[in-house]
């Protein structure tokens, strides 16, 4: 594989997390349950979708296509999105969406720190930016995942019900293809499959904590790799797009 | 008036310190559930402009504050004490910084 394509692959994965996750917790604008964690999650929102922004314009510098981050996010279809499957997962309860975050952060976490050493000056920059903001969504989901899974009854069984639902999806953070072996071969990018084992080990750190077990292994979903999606993306996308579909090149 | 109660978690009061070496100013309260929670809380609400480097929280029931009705009593009678402002004294010559 060419080396341009390849970092743009790598790029365009990088950005389309952070914007479809950003878009999901976004959705809690006005109904988390109190004022203080809505807007908690809409920073978190906000985080992401300037780190996409970063991302986007960057994957359309390596893309040469005169593109801009916009085109990239409002105007590509849902088989070129690469975002990991669980981000574009509905937000379900408040459980739900800080199970989700907790697999996510963590594994964030770990990839961008080591993300930092990239040889690709860009993205050590973007990742320097990115760690902070990081450290704080995974220290809000371990809090929350502590303080549901140690709770009441309902509390546990709710958290417990979010670990084990959202499971099937974290299979998918660790895999590693073509892209990612010549990446981390050139000191570009960490390979996914290489993190796997800290991330369970800090994750049964917080789930002990919280009194939680750990799924069972179990058949893992697989996809986004090759930009195959579960159905939930092509309504975000629906709804994200709508604008630019329905009026194109509208500017604000 | 019936108070209106709030049903939320307790309430912490904020205090900000927008530099290192400055006075921490009050700058509003939050709910929440603990420490913890509530301080990330009053990250989220009071910290997202840059605003300041360092918070300090305090349970608002730990708070006391002087009663509105003793305000007489406590505050008026200092308002016509002029000569305790040190405004009445000449600098002596040399004296830089005071």
């Amino acid at each position: 594989m060419k080396h341009q394509e390849a970092l743009l692959t790598l790029t365009l994965r990088l950005g389309d997390n952070p914007l479809v996750l950003g878009h999901r917790l976004g959705e809690w604008c006005s109904k988390a349950p109190i004022l203080e964690e809505d807007l908690a999650l809409t920073n978190m929102a906000l985080d992401m979708i300037g780190r996409a922004e970063v991302l986007l314009r960057y994957a359309a510098l390596i893309e040469g296509k005169n593109h801009t981050e916009d085109d990239l996010a409002y105007k590509r279809g849902e088989r070129k999105f690469y975002n990991h499957l669980i981000v574009e997962q509905p937000n379900g309860n408040f459980a739900f969406t800080i199970a989700r975050q907790l697999y996510v952060s963590l594994y964030e976490f770990l990839y961008y720190s080591e993300l930092m050493n990239s040889k690709d000056e860009t993205l050590s920059a973007i990742a320097h930016k990115a760690i902070k903001e990081i450290k704080y969504h995974l220290k809000h989901a371990s809090d929350w995942t502590i303080r549901l899974g140690d709770g009441t009854d309902e509390r546990h069984h709710k958290m417990q019900e979010a670990i084990n639902e959202l499971w099937m999806f974290t299979g998918e953070l660790f895999e590693s293809d073509e892209v990612d072996e010549q990446m981390s071969e050139l000191g570009i990018a960490p390979y996914p499959a290489d993190l796997i084992g800290k991330w369970k080990t800090e994750l049964i750190d917080i789930l002990s904590e919280a009194k939680l077990s750990l799924p069972e292994e179990s058949y893992m979903q697989t996809g986004s790799r090759n930009g195959i999606h579960t159905e939930y993306l092509g309504y975000i996308l629906a709804d994200m797009q709508y604008l630019q579909r329905a009026y194109p090149n509208a500017k604000w | 008036m019936e108070n209106i109660k709030d049903t939320q978690w307790p309430i912490w009061e904020v205090f900000i310190q927008s530099q290192a070496g400055t006075p921490y100013k009050h700058a509003g309260s939050v709910h929440g559930s603990d420490k913890e929670i509530a301080m990330q809380n009053a990250r989220d609400t009071y910290f997202r402009r840059n605003e300041g480097t360092s918070i300090w929280l305090v349970p608002t029931d730990c708070i006391v504050a002087s009663n509105p009705d003793d305000a007489e009593m406590f505050f008026d009678p200092s308002n016509d004490k002029a000569y305790r402002h040190p405004t009445f004294y000449t600098m002596p010559e040399g004296a830089l910084n005071i």
